[in-house]
C-alpha cells in the first residue's frame, strides 16, 4: 500500500491538502483537508448590515459576485424589500458573467491541463497559419528554457490520450480562453463597475440606470461571447471528449445531487428560476426532491471541534478544538453538512441534473444532445463523474450565455415600455433575519444574517466547496471528493494525474470553505462562515 | 578568439529557432565588442550579459491569507494582456492557481527558484500570525514568506491582503493577520518594497510597475507608504468624472435615481472618493470598460489603509466633507484652515474653498433637486 500526499493542491482557489491510499494502482481511501483560517464571521458582527455585502465578496476572489448576491438576498429577505424587474434583470447579468468567465477559466486554464499535453503540441503539423503561428510561439517559448507555469509538470504521461494535433489546437484556444474569460468579466465591469468585486448590487435592487451605451457594450459582447462560446467552447468539449469516454465512470461519487438555484424569475419563485432549486439522490434517480435550507445539518465528528450531535446550521455551533493531523479521527476544518442524512455533491452538474430532472427545456435539450452524441441517449446517469461534470459547465455555460442575451432584450423591453426602476428603498428594521440561497459557479450557496438594533447580530455562510470537500461524518460516510476518489486508478503514484483529475473536476475553492472556521477560540460561536 | 566563451545550451537553441547559429552570436558580440572599443577578452562578458538580457525575469507569486482575488484580477489585464505577461514579459516559475504542476513537483519548483534567486516575489493576501492559522506545507505561512523572500530581488505586495492584512484583518482580526512591510521587519528581512494597496489590485497598477521596471530598469517613485505615487499621488475625488456635480452641488440621492442616471456625484450615498488616494477614474477596470463611481458604485475606500474599519457604514456620508452649495462652505468657511490640515482631505477643502471664492456654489444655494 501506498499513502500519497499532494500539497499543495494547484490550479484550485486557495489551499488544499489531498491523501490518498493506493493498493495495485487503485485508489482504496481518500481524505481532503485546508489550512487557513480568516474568521468573517466574526468580523461581520456589529457591523452595519449594508457593509455585509461588500465584506463577503471578499470571502472568494473568484466568485465575489455570488457572495455579494447571496448576502443582499438574505437582507431584501430581513428587510422585506423587493428589487424591481430591472434590478432583478441586471443582478442575474453580473452573476451570469461571473458564471461565464469562472466556467470557460476552469476549463481552459484549471482542468485542461490534466487532458492536454503542451509539449505533446510541439508534434503537431498543423495547416492553418493561425495554429503554425502558435506553434512557432509555443516552441520558442519551451526553447527559451523558461517554461513558467508549465513547468515540471506531468507531460508524457500515459493517461495523456490527445493527438498531437488537438493538444495543439487546446493550447491555443487556452490562450483564446484567457482574452474571452476577460471579456466575460468586463460584463460583470459594465453593470457591476469593476469585476473581481462589484459595486452595484446592494439590498433593494442595483444602483446604477444603465444608459444606451451601457446596453449597446452589453449586447455585442454578449453576442461575441455566445459565438465563441457555441463554436470553439462547445467544439472543443465535443472534440476532446471521444478520447476520454472510458473515462465516464470514473470520479462517480454518491450521485446526490444539491441545487439552491440560480438566475431569479420574475416570479421571483426559487424552483421558476432558469436553473431551479431540488435535490436528487442516487437511491430514486431521477425523481425530483425538494431543497430545504432547514434539512441541512452539519456533523463534526472528523473536523476540529469539541464533539456534538449534528446541528442545523442556523443553531449550530462551532467550538473548535485542533489536535492533530490524523485521519482516524480528525483531519479538517471543513464540517460536514449533509442533506436528509446525505452528503450532497455541489456545482454545474447539480445544476444541470436538477434541471434536467425539473424539465427546463434549454437544460433538457442540451443534455440529451450530449447524451446522444456520446452514444448513451436517455441514460444522464452516465454523466455522474469526472467527464459528467466537465460536460456539465461547458452546457451550463452556454445555456447561461444564451439566458443572458434574452435579458438583455428584456431589459431594452421594460425600458422601453418606461420602466426604468432598478432600486427599491427600504428601511433597515431594528430586528430582522433572512436567508440568501442562491448558486456560485461552483455550486450551492447560503447566507444567514441575523439583526438586531439594526446591526449585524449573527452572520452565516455554507459555501459549494462546504458540501463538496466535507469530511466524513459520524456514519462514517466520505465526502463527495473523498468518495469520487475511491477506485481511481493511478498509474504513477510519483505523478498522480488521475487523483489532479477527480478533484480538479470538483472545481474546488478554498478560500470560501475552510479558511474561516476559528479553531483557536473556546468560545461557542452561534454561526459559523463556511 | 583565444578563450572558450561559454553560451547555455538553452538560448542556442532559442538562436537557432531564429535562424541565428552559435558562431553568428558570437560574431556578433565580437562586433560589439570592437563597436564600444573593448578588446575581444570582453567578448564572453558581453555574451553572458546579452543572454542574461533575453531572459524573462523569473517571478514568485506567494498566495497566503488571500481569497485570490488579485490572481483574478491580474489575469483580466489588457495591453499586456495575462498571456503576453506569461509568455514574452515574465516567467511567472510558481503560483499556484495557474501552474500545471502540483505537490511535490511544484515545491521542487519552489525550492529550485530560491536556489537560483533573483527573482521578483509577488505576495498575494496577508500573513496569519496566531499560530496555526495559516499553513502551507505544514509550516507557518510566516516562516513560508521568510524563506522565499530572502532570495528575492524586491517584493511586489499587491492587495490590501498583503500591504496590510486587508479584510481579514479587519476588527477584531481573528488570524492577527498583518502585512508584507510588518511582516519584513518581524523576520528581519530588508528588500526593496512596493505597496499596491487596492481591494483587489489594479491589474493595470501591477503590470504598469513590472513595464516600469523592465523599460526603465528602475523601480517607480513611491510614497511614504511604498505605494507608486504614479498611481496614488491623487484623490480619486481629484479626477472623478462626477466632479463637476460635486462642484454645482449636485448630489444623488437615491439609487437609480434620474440624478444618478444624469451621473450626478455620490457623495451623499456615502461615496469615500475624497479621502481615497487611486488612480481608479484614470486607468479604470477590466480594459477600461468602467470604475466603481462611473456604474453607481459610491466608492468604499478600498485603496486606503485599513479601509473596512476606518470606513465601516460604507454607505453612510463622510464626515467632515464641506459640501459645496448647500450653505455647508459659507457657514464652514473659517473652519477650512483647519480641515486643510489634516491631509487627506486637504484636496477637497482647498477645493470648496475655492468653488466658494469663484461665487459658484453660492449660486446654487440649495442645490438642484432631481
Amino acid at each position: 500500500m501506498t499513502r500519497i500526499t499532494i500539497d499543495p493542491m494547484t490550479r484550485i482557489e486557495g489551499h488544499m491538502r489531498i491523501d490518498v491510499e493506493i493498493e495495485a494502482g487503485k485508489v482504496t481511501d481518500a481524505w481532503t483537508t485546508g489550512t487557513l483560517f480568516r474568521g468573517f464571521e466574526i468580523i461581520l458582527r456589529g457591523r452595519d448590515p449594508r457593509d455585509a455585502w461588500h465584506i463577503t465578496q471578499r470571502i472568494c476572489g473568484v466568485c465575489p459576485t455570488s457572495h455579494g448576491h447571496a448576502s443582499s438576498m438574505s437582507m431584501d429577505d430581513a428587510f422585506q424589500v423587493k428589487p424591481p424587474d430591472n434590478g432583478r434583470i441586471i443582478r442575474n447579468i453580473i452573476e451570469g458573467a461571473q458564471f461565464l468567465h469562472s466556467h470557460i477559466l476552469w476549463f481552459y486554464h484549471l482542468n485542461a491541463l490534466d487532458y492536454v499535453d503542451v509539449v505533446s503540441a510541439l508534434k503537431a503539423e498543423p495547416k492553418e497559419a493561425s495554429l503554425k503561428a502558435v506553434q512557432r510561439k509555443l516552441k520558442a517559448y519551451v526553447d527559451s528554457g523558461q517554461l513558467g507555469p508549465f513547468a515540471n509538470a506531468y507531460w508524457g504521461h500515459p493517461a495523456y490520450k490527445l493527438p498531437p494535433d488537438i493538444n495543439l489546437l487546446a493550447v491555443a484556444h487556452y490562450l483564446e480562453g484567457l482574452v474571452m474569460q476577460a471579456k466575460a468579466a468586463q460584463i460583470s465591469a459594465l453593470f457591476g463597475g469593476r469585476m473581481p468585486m462589484t459595486m452595484t448590487s446592494p439590498p433593494g435592487g442595483v444602483t446604477h440606470v444603465p444608459s444606451v451605451d451601457d446596453l449597446k457594450n452589453y449586447l455585442f459582447r454578449i453576442q461575441e461571447l455566445q459565438t465563441w462560446i457555441d463554436g470553439t467552447f462547445i467544439g472543443d468539449l465535443y472534440a476532446i471528449a471521444p478520447y476520454y469516454l472510458d473515462q465516464a465512470a470514473v470520479g462517480r461519487g454518491h450521485g446526490n445531487f444539491l441545487a439552491w438555484g440560480v438566475f431569479e424569475d420574475a416570479s421571483f419563485d426559487p424552483k421558476k428560476r432558469l436553473l431551479p432549486r431540488g435535490a436528487l439522490f442516487a437511491a430514486d434517480f431521477p425523481t425530483l426532491h425538494e431543497a430545504k435550507p432547514e434539512d441541512v445539518m452539519e456533523d463534526t465528528t472528523h473536523g476540529w471541534y469539541r464533539q456534538g450531535k449534528p446541528l442545523n446550521p442556523a443553531t449550530g455551533a462551532t467550538d473548535p478544538e485542533f489536535t492533530a493531523y490524523d485521519t482516524g479521527k480528525q483531519y479538517t476544518w471543513a464540517k460536514a453538512p449533509r442533506l436528509q442524512n446525505r452528503p450532497m455533491e455541489a456545482g454545474a452538474l447539480s445544476r444541470m441534473l436538477v434541471a434536467y430532472a425539473a424539465g427546463q427545456p434549454t437544460a433538457k435539450k442540451l443534455i440529451d444532445e450530449a447524451l446522444a452524441r456520446i452514444g448513451y441517449p436517455g441514460k444522464p446517469q452516465v454523466l455522474f463523474g469526472v467527464i459528467g461534470r466537465i460536460a456539465a459547465r461547458a452546457l451550463e455555460c452556454k445555456l447561461v450565455a444564451d439566458a443572458m442575451h434574452q435579458w438583455g432584450l428584456d431589459l431594452i423591453e421594460n425600458i422601453k415600455q418606461g420602466k426604468t426602476a432598478v432600486y427599491t428603498e427600504y428601511r433597515i428594521p431594528d430586528k430582522a433575519r433572512g436567508i440568501g440561497l442562491w448558486e456560485a459557479p461552483r455550486g450551492a450557496l447560503g447566507h444567514w444574517i441575523d439583526v438586531e438594533g439594526k446591526r449585524i447580530k449573527n452572520y452565516q455562510c455554507v459555501v459549494p466547496t462546504t458540501w463538496n470537500v466535507s469530511p466524513r461524518d459520524e456514519n462514517g460516510v466520505r465526502g463527495p471528493i473523498e468518495e469520487a476518489l475511491v477506485g481511481v486508478k493511478v498509474a504513477d503514484a510519483e505523478k498522480p494525474l488521475e487523483v489532479l483529475r477527480v478533484v480538479h473536476s470538483f472545481d474546488p475553492c478554498l478560500a470560501c470553505t475552510v479558511h474561516l472556521i476559528h479553531p483557536a477560540s473556546n468560545r461557542i460561536l452561534n454561526f459559523r462562515v463556511c | 578568439m583565444g578563450k572558450k566563451v561559454d553560451v547555455s545550451q538553452p538560448f542556442l537553441q532559442a538562436l537557432a529557432f531564429r535562424g541565428v547559429t552559435r558562431r553568428d552570436f558570437l560574431k556578433f558580440c565580437g562586433a560589439t565588442a570592437a563597436l564600444i572599443g573593448l578588446s575581444e577578452l570582453h567578448i564572453p562578458r558581453i555574451a553572458a550579459a546579452i543572454e542574461k538580457a533575453a531572459k524573462r525575469q523569473p517571478v514568485i507569486w506567494l498566495n497566503f491569507a488571500s481569497d485570490s482575488g488579485c490572481t483574478e484580477a491580474f489575469i483580466k489585464a489588457t495591453y499586456p494582456s495575462p498571456a503576453e505577461v506569461i509568455l514574452d514579459i515574465l516567467s511567472v516559475d510558481y503560483n499556484e492557481t495557474i501552474m500545471a504542476a502540483a505537490g511535490r513537483q511544484s515545491e521542487e519548483i519552489l525550492s529550485a527558484s530560491r536556489k537560483a534567486g533573483g527573482y521578483i516575489l509577488i505576495v498575494e493576501g496577508g500573513i496569519p500570525t496566531r499560530k496555526g492559522h495559516g499553513m502551507i506545507g505544514n509550516r507557518e505561512m510566516l516562516d513560508v514568506f521568510k524563506e522565499n523572500a530572502a532570495p528575492a530581488v524586491a517584493v511586489l505586495a499587491i492587495g490590501s491582503c498583503a500591504t496590510d492584512g486587508g479584510v481579514p484583518a479587519a476588527e477584531p482580526n481573528p488570524s492577527r493577520i498583518i502585512g508584507v512591510s510588518e511582516a519584513m521587519g518581524k523576520v528581519g528581512i530588508n528588500k526593496p518594497l512596493i505597496n499596491l494597496d487596492l481591494c483587489p489590485v489594479n491589474p493595470q497598477y501591477l503590470v504598469g510597475v513590472v513595464v516600469h521596471y523592465l523599460l526603465l530598469g528602475k523601480l517607480p517613485e513611491l510614497d511614504h507608504l511604498a505605494r507608486p505615487l504614479m498611481y496614488y499621488g491623487q484623490t480619486i475625488h481629484d479626477n472623478c468624472e462626477r466632479r463637476a456635480h460635486f462642484d454645482a452641488g449636485r448630489f444623488v440621492e437615491k439609487f437609480g435615481s434620474d440624478a444618478e442616471g444624469m451621473g450626478w456625484c455620490l457623495y451623499k450615498m456615502g461615496c469615500k472618493g475624497p479621502m481615497t488616494y487611486s488612480a481608479c477614474p484614470k486607468i479604470q477596470y477590466n480594459d477600461r470598460t468602467s470604475w466603481c463611481i462611473k456604474a453607481g458604485g459610491p466608492c468604499i475606500g478600498c485603496a486606503e489603509r485599513k479601509w473596512t474599519d476606518r470606513f465601516a457604514g460604507f454607505y453612510e456620508p463622510l464626515p467632515d466633507v464641506k459640501i459645496p452649495g448647500l450653505g455647508g462652505v459659507e457657514a464652514g468657511a473659517d473652519k477650512i484652515g483647519a480641515v486643510a490640515a489634516v491631509a487627506t482631505v486637504a484636496g477637497i477643502a482647498i477645493h470648496a474653498a475655492v468653488t466658494a471664492a469663484s461665487g459658484r456654489a453660492r449660486e446654487k444655494k440649495g442645490g438642484d433637486k432631481p
